[in-house]
């Protein structure tokens, strides 16, 4: 195949955000009316577009998937990310580094002391002199305070832990800091939702704020909440951390993603979580 | 390298190796394809329909996970019951998917799994009764690509 | 791969003759083997769970062949008569020869 210069990929491009943007019929084009209940609970899954953010409404991304994708998160046995969260529930009773601690021998019991912890992350550290995501916090605690080795970013356990972490604020509101030391970080998260990148030159934005509820191909688009992560994606059979969605959403506009961790990722989730404040926590979802 | 002319030249020579090479690969891995499978099943016995409800969703967003439910109508007695069901996807490499068996402690001819679909196709339920029978179901499944991250 | 765990839910209790509704799911990738390693480009070996039952007092309930078009984290659920107080035995049987059982007790009353 022959390649053009600059001019002939952004053409390309444009052919290629064109194409891939069609289909947007009425029957496809909303989030459904279906509501989120959990073993009783209900979940929020709209709510009113926070201050500078321009959507009408906040909707969840459990909104825009099929009947049979909502449904294996409305049961918490039906729900496949349930066997990770059991693995998290086992780790934070276990003994590991050579300080001799567990998560409990700090926290007791993560029910009442986890509670409410995952809607507030990212969350600012003063000894790293920038935020906390979840797994960079529980590393912290393994290293400083158990003596134990930190867990890698995408591995089961800290997929496990990040999960049952997280169930314990499941269906409360996300609310994450923006000011103070943290508004230098939401600013630059908030520059990477808009700027164009890859050979796709595609922004966040184009997809999620712009086009969400249309269909790109035969896919529903959201409007890319981060409220549910960990998520236990069909597509990966399993679950995966939210910045290893941005990567995935990186390399399908072709840019040369950012890592799992890196200043930018965790200033994106700053912004996408505030972006999603007043939606309910809803991790571990379960997303196609 | 073969130009356009070459490839003429030796069409017929690549047509012998066909002849001659594909049975022979095929002989190496014989994978049985849905009706193979159905006849082994049901040993070339008739097989009705009616009785076997198949439960599958129209369109599956991933077809990785795709929810399969089969229920057969039966008393369930020890006299009277649904012995075997057999579960094919016809569009995959492989059809087979799985074989529930029941008992009379079952209660009810019941089961319900997940499901991998490689593409759009059917999935066909055949349920083997304990008088010899046999009965089936057939839905089609539409599997969509994603386009993000598809 | 993180040895599998099983997960059950059955009623606590039943009714004698009542026709109740388990569910099963297992942690296990299901390699189908028909994936290549995306860096060698080498078939992964398949492995599998191939084999579930449940068994209730010794008897058998409920049984299934697997193959490798069930998705990952295989779950199956089934029915069950129940005739009497007892236990429910439940096996998943691993192409590597592996097996992994749990149980659960109902009460009839």
């Amino acid at each position: 195949m022959k390649c053009g210069g600059k001019g002939s990929l952004r053409w390309g491009a444009g052919l290629a955000l064109a194409s891939l943007l069609v289909g947007a019929g009425a029957a496809y084009g909303e989030p459904n009316d279906n509501k989120l209940v959990i073993d009783g609970q209900t979940l929020t899954t709209e709510a009113a577009a926070p201050e500078g953010v321009e959507l009408d409404k906040l909707y969840s991304g459990w909104r825009f998937r099929s009947p049979e994708t909502q449904e294996l998160q409305t049961d918490d046995f039906e729900n496949p990310a349930m066997v990770a969260v059991d693995q998290g529930a086992e780790l934070w009773g276990t003994v590991d580094g050579s300080a001799g601690k567990s998560c409990m021998s700090c926290h007791g019991e993560a029910e009442a002391s986890m509670k409410g912890v995952r809607a507030g992350y990212p969350k600012w550290s003063d000894k790293r002199g920038k935020p906390h995501t979840l797994e960079t916090q529980i590393n912290e605690c393994r290293t400083d305070r158990m003596e134990a080795d930190a867990w890698k970013w995408e591995s089961s356990n800290m997929l496990g832990m990040t999960a049952f972490v997280g169930l314990q604020s499941r269906g409360m509101p996300v609310k994450v800091q923006t000011d103070g030391p943290m508004a230098q970080w939401h600013a630059k998260g908030k520059e990477l939702y808009f700027t164009r990148v890859g050979q796709l030159n595609m922004s966040c934005a184009n997809c999620h704020q712009e086009n969400y509820g249309k269909m790109i191909r035969a896919d529903h688009l959201s409007q890319g909440h981060i409220n549910g992560f960990p998520v236990y994606r069909l597509k990966w059979g399993g679950l995966g951390s939210s910045h290893r969605r941005f990567k995935g959403c990186m390399e399908n506009i072709r840019a040369t993603p950012f890592k799992r961790g890196s200043d930018e990722f965790v200033a994106l989730e700053l912004y996408l979580a505030s972006r999603g404040a007043g939606l309910s926590v809803e991790t571990p979802s379960v997303r196609n | 390298m073969l130009n356009r002319r070459d490839l003429i030249k030796y069409g017929s020579a690549g047509a012998a190796v066909a002849v001659l090479g594909v049975p022979q690969l095929a002989l190496a891995e014989t994978v049985p394809t849905t009706d193979d499978r159905i006849k082994e099943f049901t040993g070339g016995a008739q097989i009705g329909e009616g009785k076997v409800s198949l439960s599958t969703p129209e369109i599956a967003e991933n077809g990785n996970t795709v929810p399969v439910e089969v229920s057969v109508e039966s008393p369930m007695t020890a006299e009277d019951h649904v012995a075997e069901v057999l579960i094919l996807a016809d569009g995959n490499p492989r059809p087979g998917v799985a074989t529930f068996k029941f008992t009379e402690m079952s209660g009810e001819a019941f089961a319900s799994t997940r499901i991998r679909l490689a593409m759009t196709q059917d999935v066909v339920a055949v349920a083997k009764m304990s008088d010899g029978t046999f009965q089936m179901a057939r839905n089609t499944v539409k599997v969509t690509i994603g386009g993000c991250g598809g | 791969m993180a040895k599998p765990k099983p997960r059950v839910k059955v009623p606590k209790k039943a009714k004698a003759g009542e026709v109740i509704t388990i569910k099963t799911l297992i942690s296990h990738k299901m390699e189908s083997g028909q994936r290549k390693d995306k860096k060698t480009g080498e078939l992964i070996p398949r492995q599998i769970i191939n084999n579930f039952k449940a068994e209730f007092n010794g008897q058998l309930v409920f049984e299934t062949d697997l193959e490798p078009a069930v998705s990952s984290n295989p779950y199956i659920q089934f029915s069950m008569k129940v005739p009497e107080s007892g236990e429910v035995v439940f096996t998943w049987t691993d192409d590597d020869g592996s097996v992994y059982t749990t149980s659960k007790k109902i009460a009839v009353g």
